[in-house]
């Protein structure tokens, strides 16, 4: 078995740095933005305003920007679990599209059935196919060494061809003329919406999954074997960790969360799989991770700010006359900021010399 | 009658990669430029969205392509400065920051491109090497997109770049080991910034070649994923500027090999000649990577690959 010799290094940190280098971003991605926008002549001032209004602005918004954010904390729990391990896996629309396909297939094979049965069997077999979609990167990197990341993403391509034959072809529901999709799902299977909410169950699932997620590596030995992993393979292994094992075990949860948002979105928005599973939810994922850190409980976070800008596009081509993509350029900006921000972690001075050095000397760009 | 059916085939095939080859291989190319120097840009498709529209738009407003080419150039410099100097800080990823790219560059794109959407803007003129046939099919297939021989010509120019000259080595020395060339006083960060901002410029030309040759419109589906491949293209031509070509014209050629047999009624298995590519090279990345190996030609200071 191989050690996976980490790429990516999670230095830990205090809650307190964490917020400030996080306050640094996003104002400095708000003065990025705010120029843009202010060059295209409209005012910086309202647009922010108008952003926060469709974005939390009210009860209606905050429904508009978790169920945004929703299929997001799964698609980021696929990055961020296998990176507490240094892997960077960035092929979750594939677990995604694989995982919405399976449960589709599973919602129409199993029609009839009561819904007790039916709709658990539905994510059992998304989060199923998912998890085996990336687990295979996990095998490959443990029993071959292969690139998890340029694996992962090769099987993206791999998934789409697959979902699109399919789709297109054998399980196409040829009553469905303009569009290719599959049969619909016994409507009795799908998932309904929290009570007294514009907002199906998904939030809740993925809220739960990255509680569980957090306790697994706080309070659980193999969650803190996992975390010394991370830190150090090489240590880990010296310490007889089985580190090839973790590599699949993390591989195969991840994808699994992938996968269920997959199967959540059929079953809980489309009612079928089709193109509109290919949205990007995957690669959106990816940021969402980076932003949050790769902890578990951040993503939660994340998602939601990320939810919310891509709810305030709507709004902002009402009221400012921006077009549809004025959302996915404050992602990219926020994104990047954020991501170079990075580098001032325990730079920001003594106030947060007190947390641990990191391993900075082997550190690169 | 089976076998000029087949031959029919064989052509289209051969046209489409010929066509849809061009801007995989000057995204390839510019992707191997940046990994040589021991970093990796995962967000040439916003690069490729980006250098679409600018080069669309410049053409449109100036009425001359080429002046388009060269906007579509500056508009992939800029993203890729852009990834360069952020990598350049300590402890930035770059595999994250090419992904924020790819939104922000995506995003750019569309937004900045929205009134181009209508107007139709001069495209590049073919370059006509069918003076030798009169068959039709084979004449249509012989217009070779101008940026495809500016890319045949880049490959070969890189490739020698890479071997004979004093930059050249240097690229290469970043990429293969920053510890070394530190030591010999070199700046690790600049070279490495200049080689993204110049990859940038040819992924934004091959944004260019698919807004002002073929399709030859702009449009916010423009790019289908093609930005994103360059990564997969690169690992498969091992990071030599040379097998770029054959990388690109195979990636290029399985994707016309689903529409080509559609049309002579064998329509069975339609998407899947796409994963074709994808499928070789995962297994010469199975059967290449030995543990503890790194696999032939990769830059050693790839994050990927160590």
């Amino acid at each position: 078995m191989r050690a996976a010799s980490a790429v990516l290094r999670i230095v830990p940190l205090s809650v307190g740095g964490g917020l400030f280098v996080t306050t640094v971003a996003l104002s400095l991605s708000a003065l990025i933005f705010g120029a843009f926008v202010a060059s295209l002549g409209v005012d910086p001032f309202g647009v922010f305003a108008t952003i926060y209004k469709a974005a939390f602005g009210s009860w209606f918004s905050w429904q508009n920007t978790l169920s945004r954010a929703a299929p997001l904390i799964l698609a980021a729990l696929c990055v961020a679990l296998p990176a507490r391990l240094g892997l960077v896996i960035i092929g979750g629309e594939g677990a995604i599209l694989l995982g919405g396909l399976a449960a589709a297939v599973a919602g129409i094979h199993l029609a009839g059935l009561p819904a007790i049965v039916g709709t658990p069997a539905l994510l059992v077999a998304g989060a199923t196919v998912g998890g085996l979609w990336i687990g295979f990167c996990g095998v490959m990197r443990s029993y071959r060494g292969v690139n998890e990341t340029i694996s992962s993403l090769l099987l993206v391509y791999l998934a789409v061809t697959i979902f699109d034959h399919l789709v297109d072809g054998p399980l196409r529901d040829l009553s469905n003329v303009n569009f290719p999709s599959t049969h619909p799902i016994d409507e009795n299977f799908k998932i309904g919406n929290i009570p007294g909410a514009d907002m199906h169950w998904g939030l809740v699932v993925g809220c739960l999954a990255c509680l569980a997620a957090a306790l697994y590596m706080r309070v659980t030995p193999q969650g803190f074997a996992m975390r010394i992993a991370g830190g150090n393979p090489r240590a880990a292994l010296a310490l007889g960790l089985p580190v090839g094992r973790m590599v699949i075990v993390v591989c195969l949860v991840g994808g699994a969360a992938a996968g269920l948002a997959g199967a959540l979105e059929v079953a809980a928005v489309q009612g079928r799989a089709s193109g509109a599973l290919h949205v990007g939810y995957g690669f959106m994922g990816i940021l969402v991770a980076f932003l949050a850190r790769h902890n578990p409980l951040a993503v939660i976070a994340a998602a939601i700010l990320t939810g919310g800008i891509a709810a305030s596009s709507g709004l902002l081509q009402r009221v400012y006359d921006l077009p549809d993509a004025t959302a996915i350029v404050l992602q990219g900006i926020v994104f990047l900021s954020i991501l170079t921000c990075e580098t001032l972690y325990g730079r920001a001075g003594a106030l947060f010399r007190w947390m641990m050095p990191g391993p900075t000397s082997r550190e690169r760009a | 009658m089976m076998s000029i059916e087949w031959l029919s085939v064989l052509l289209a095939v051969f046209a489409g990669a010929i066509r849809a080859s061009t801007p995989f291989l000057l995204i390839s190319l510019g992707e191997c430029l940046t990994e040589k120097s021991g970093r990796i840009n995962v967000g040439l498709e916003g690069t490729l969205v980006t250098g679409a529209m600018a080069g669309y738009a410049v053409s449109y407003v100036s009425g001359s392509p080429w002046l388009g080419v060269m906007a579509a150039g500056f508009a992939g410099t800029s993203l890729g400065l852009i990834h360069g100097v952020a990598c350049s800080f300590r402890r930035v990823n770059d595999i994250a920051v090419g992904i924020a790219l790819l939104i922000l560059g995506t995003g750019l794109g569309i937004f900045l491109g929205k009134p181009f959407i209508q107007p139709q803007a001069p495209l590049l003129p073919a370059v006509d090497l069918a003076w030798w046939t009169e068959v039709p099919q084979i004449r249509a297939a012989l217009q070779i997109n101008p940026l495809f021989v500016f890319g045949i010509a880049l490959a070969l120019a890189m490739a020698w770049f890479f071997a004979n000259t004093r930059p050249g080595l240097i690229v290469r020395a970043v990429g293969d080991s920053s510890a070394a060339t530190a030591a010999l006083g070199i700046r690790i960060n600049t070279v490495r910034t200049l080689s993204t901002a110049i990859g940038g410029f040819f992924a934004g030309m091959g944004g260019a070649s698919l807004s002002l040759f073929y399709p030859g419109s702009w449009h916010e589906g423009l790019s289908s994923g093609q930005g994103l491949m360059a990564v997969v293209l690169v690992i498969f031509a091992r990071w030599d500027p040379l097998r770029c070509i054959y990388a690109a014209l195979l990636f290029g050629g399985a994707g016309a090999l689903g529409p080509a047999l559609q049309s002579i009624g064998i329509s069975e298995g339609y998407h899947l000649f796409n994963a074709a590519p994808y499928l070789l090279t995962l297994g010469i990345m199975l059967f290449e990577y030995s543990p503890g190996r790194r696999i032939g030609g990769a830059p050693g200071e790839l994050t990927l690959f160590r």
